[in-house]
């Protein structure tokens, strides 16, 4: 299979590299750069745990080709907090209580962090509607909706 | 304070609702995962060959074309490895050997140097099967007419307390026999009998399966795994694969969520067998979504029975149930579930005359494992149901009725023991009283009805009687704090709460106390599982024990060393003070060096470990005939569950408007992750009350997908729960305290059920109550047109 060659951003830093033509970008975040903070649910879109912000959108990474990504800015889970610094999201999902075993945890910051960044004030009805493709078994979501509130407030 | 071992006072931080310690890293992606750990390009890839028949003999397998594919390093079968493995009854073979029992069942392995290679080389492999006749049905399946699934039932080692019956398909017959109820149905005002059938369901963590395995050439085996329970992965697999326990060794970093189908073994011993073909090489294996929903663990299928009676001032009379746990092809836990419901079959009530019979039956399902609440959902699913009916049948209001019957301090209990102080009256009256219980509300909209609904539940954990804990506890230079435990955190929140535990009983900041994780058998403290909701209650005990005999050691030494009565040291913020002489000296001074003997000649103490374990030692068996004995189980965490929904008449949705739930947690070490388990576990029931299915037809699962199996989303959870804590101390509780991580999903069905019963007078057979199967009854009761 052939390999093509592509630079992009991925949490502010110039990435270059080859990538075979049906390598999702998941696998090149996970499997090639080695940062996995973004999880694999489900390889299907269906969960949300995979979810990165491409050019600012929230997007299933499982079901984008890495190919598609040259010349793309990525931010994923490591890329949100600056300097040992939290954002604001990450703050407040944890002052909330709204992580507990952490595996949706980094989908729905993203998710989050992307729906503030549109909407700075967003009601529940609106951070309810955000998170609808990103399943937590664990918290059963209240905590979570809680934090966003909390950080769309500072 | 100043005594220095019992500290009856309630210590800081606990009963404080510190955060998380492992928020951090899981909220900037540091934390790792089984799926994280990297092993370089000595990594193979395992796939599992599975069966696509529910039921028949294996005649011949050929891998020859496999084995010569380039980049496949090992093919195995089940003529590799003729072990049994299984946890209460050792009733499966790591791969079939000569009969496959469900789809999915593992017939071959494959390593390779690339997934894709091992997945090219499944399709080499060439299975004959002759097809057997399915056993679909777990009441069929336990009939005499039924298709034996294990013909060498007999032969199976079981714990003492299974009662495998040979010649069926009963892997275990649980009976009570309290009282006389043929004889009590006579003096009964009111009867209620019905059936009720709750479907399989699937755990569904967001993290599926992953086991990484590594054999070397000394026989030594390393599993890295996301794990509910190690200790019990090292012991059944050593044990299945003929190694000794202290040359298997597991890793078990955080888990991405687990409600108990990553408890026991699954998955897991097929990397380690295929592992023991290619050694020094790890070997990955990854369950797909697919996989995760009908080959790992789900929660059995329930066929019951309920026939139950009051008197006309609303006492209850007699029970009589009847069982049948569609327990799948294998049982790792589902045998001790049948007990569980058995001993627990009255319910949260004082019933003077109780039969059940509970039979855990074989069938060509995939396999059950325990999941959240253990049997109780499943059962409270009917039971709670029933009462409510026997309430309404005489003309009592519900809750007055669970006032009147609810257990007691003293009550006597279906298995003839006594209960423990218990806040089930509390929780009922907080509950009732949060929903508005008695008013009804108009609907939001004319084309909706309007409902409440409540329910009780009692759970104990349910596990051997002499499940153990144990753990350390050791200083650093600077005085910190670790501790090791070997129960595991799914989110649930252990390790923060052994945190405050072990800051509490030792006289330090919260901030200072880490828990040395990952868990890893060959330095953590053994833990029989994390399972049952028992970490805090038994493990704490450990921990404590353990952050209390370093404070001994402590203490000990700097009395020697200041010639002081050690009952009048303490130690506060991490400084050990004295009342007597008011000196003091931190401790990061003196937990490695120790100190100088008073009169400079020498030193006294050195590093500081405290070691504490956990064992109950005061249950005893039941009765095989009657189900009666002394002390059944631990304890048993009470609770209350309402909910306020609407029915929308136009389409059969159901709408959760509110919650609320009262849990008993003896005393709640950090209040707002109780709270937390308490939401969560709601919205788990609430989502297997309204969407949750295992759509089995032929064996064969229709919707192994997060679209076909739908989940609660953030759009389907209620405008609120309140949850509620009630606080009557255990009596060899941490300070008091008793689980509650799966009780908060066990009465969430039957309030859901009653309530829908309020808006519309209908009644299921079973959840799900989807919108369809709401939608169609209605047109059948008339109630639409």
């Amino acid at each position: 299979m052939g390999f093509h060659r592509i630079n992009l951003t991925i949490n502010g830093e110039l990435e270059q590299v080859d990538v075979p033509a049906n390598m999702t970008l998941l696998e090149l975040l996970r499997e090639s750069l080695a940062l996995t903070g973004t999880k694999n649910g489900c390889a299907a879109g269906e969960c949300g745990a995979c979810t990165v912000m491409i050019n600012g959108e929230p997007v299933n990474s499982c079901l984008v080709l890495a190919v598609e990504c040259a010349g793309a800015e990525i931010i994923t889970v490591e890329g949100l907090a600056r300097d040992s610094q939290l954002d604001a999201i990450q703050k407040a999902i944890i002052d909330a209580g709204g992580v507990q075993c952490g595996y949706c945890t980094p989908g729905i910051l993203i998710t989050s962090r992307a729906l503030i960044d549109r909407n700075p004030h967003p009601s529940e009805a609106d951070i309810r509607e955000a998170l609808v493709g990103n399943l937590c078994r664990c918290t059963g979501y209240v905590r979570i909706i809680e934090g966003i509130q909390e950080a769309s407030r500072m | 304070m100043g005594n220095r071992i019992t500290q009856t006072e309630v210590p800081k931080p606990v009963g404080e609702s510190k955060p998380r310690l492992d928020a951090r890293e899981k909220v900037t992606g540091a934390a790792i995962f089984a799926d994280d750990i990297q092993f370089g390009n000595a990594l193979l890839h395992a796939r599992i060959l599975r069966s696509p028949h529910p039921h028949a003999l294996i005649t011949s397998i050929d891998t020859s074309q496999a084995e010569a594919l380039p980049g496949v390093k090992a093919v195995v079968t089940g003529q590799d490895f003729p072990g049994y493995i299984g946890l209460y009854l050792l009733d499966r073979h790591i791969f079939c050997r000569d009969r496959v029992r469900y789809v999915g069942d593992p017939v071959a392995g494959v390593a390779a140097i690339s997934e894709a290679i091992a997945e090219k080389a499944l399709e080499l492999i060439e299975v004959e099967y002759e097809v057997l006749e399915p056993v679909l049905d777990g009441e069929y399946g336990a009939s005499p007419d039924s298709t034996v699934i294990h013909p060498a039932l007999a032969e199976y080692k079981a714990a003492s307390f299974i009662l495998p019956q040979p010649g069926t398909n009963i892997s275990n017959y649980f009976k009570i026999r309290k009282g006389d109820v043929e004889q009590a149905w006579g003096r009964c005002a009111a009867i209620v009998e019905r059936k009720y059938r709750i479907p399989h369901i699937q755990h569904v963590p967001i993290e599926t399966h992953v086991a990484i395995a590594q054999a070397d050439e000394t026989g030594k085996v390393t599993l890295w795994g996301n794990s509910q329970s190690p200790f019990a992965q090292r012991n059944l697999i050593a044990q299945a694969l003929g190694i000794s326990q202290s040359d298997m060794r597991v890793i078990a970093p955080y888990v991405g969520g687990g409600f108990g189908s990553k408890a026991g073994v699954s998955m897991e011993s097929l990397a380690v067998a295929i592992a023991t073909r290619v050694k020094g090489r790890p070997v990955k294996l990854v369950l797909t979504r697919e996989e995760e929903f009908y080959t790992a663990f789900v929660r059995q299928g329930l066929i019951a029975y309920f026939k139950m009676g009051c008197s006309e001032d609303g006492r209850l009379v007699a029970m009589e149930n009847r069982f049948y746990w569609d327990a799948g092809a294998y049982t790792e836990y589902g045998v001790n579930i049948t007990r569980a419901s058995g001993y627990s079959s009255s319910g949260p009530y004082e019933v003077p005359n109780v039969k059940t019979d509970s039979y855990c039956v074989y069938t060509n399902h995939p396999v059950g494992g325990p999941m959240r609440g253990f049997g109780m959902p499943e059962m409270h699913a009917g039971l709670e149901q029933c009462i409510d009916e026997l309430a309404l049948q005489i003309g009592m209001d519900p809750v007055e009725f669970r006032r009147i019957n609810c257990l007691k301090d003293g009550s006597i209990l279906v298995t003839g023991s006594q209960m423990h102080p218990t806040g089930l009256s509390q929780c009922l009256e907080k509950t009732a009283e949060a929903i508005a219980w008695g008013h009804k509300a108009l609907p939001s909209a004319p084309n909706k009805r309007r409902g409440k609904g409540l329910a009780l539940m009692w759970k104990a954990p349910a596990m051997p009687p002499n499940a153990g804990s144990s753990a350390w506890v050791e200083l650093t230079e600077d005085g910190r704090v670790a501790v090791g435990v070997g129960g595991q955190d799914l989110g649930q929140g252990a390790f923060t709460v052994m945190a405050q535990l072990a800051a509490g009983a030792l006289g330090v900041p919260y901030e200072w106390v880490k828990v040395s994780t990952p868990v890893d058998t060959r330095y953590s403290p053994y833990e029989w599982q994390t399972v049952a909701s028992r970490l805090t209650w038994s493990m704490g005990n450990a921990v404590v024990n353990a952050a209390r005999d370093a404070r001994r050691q402590i203490l000990d030494m700097t009395a020697e060393a200041w010639g002081e009565d050690p009952d009048k040291l303490d130690i506060i913020d991490g400084m050990v003070v004295s009342y007597s002489s008011e000196r003091e000296v931190p401790l990061k001074d003196i937990v490695i060096y120790g100190l100088p003997k008073p009169d400079n000649r020498g030193w006294i103490g050195g590093p500081v470990i405290g070691r504490g374990k956990f064992m109950p030692d005061y249950v005893t068996g039941l009765d095989p005939e009657t189900g009666q004995g002394e002390r059944a189980v631990v304890h048993y965490t009470t609770g209350a569950q309402a909910v306020e929904l609407e029915v929308d008449l136009d389409t059969g949705q159901i709408e959760i408007i509110r919650g609320a739930a009262a849990f008993d947690v003896g005393k709640a070490i950090n209040p707002e992750m109780v709270k937390a388990q308490i939401e969560g576990g709601f919205v788990q029931g609430m989502s297997s009350a309204l969407f949750e299915c295992m759509q089995l037809k032929d064996g064969v699962m229709q919707n192994p997908s997060f679209v076909d199996y739908r989940i609660a989303t953030s759009c389907d959870i209620p405008e609120g729960i309140k949850t509620m804590i009630v606080e009557v101390p255990q009596d060899d509780g941490p300070w008091g305290a008793r689980g509650v991580g799966e009780h908060s999903m066990v009465p969430t069905v039957p309030a859901i059920a009653n309530a829908i019963y309020d808006a519309i007078g209908i009644r299921f057979e079973g959840p799900p109550f989807t919108a369809e199967k709401v939608y169609l009854a209605m047109l059948e009761a008339g109630i639409i047109t």
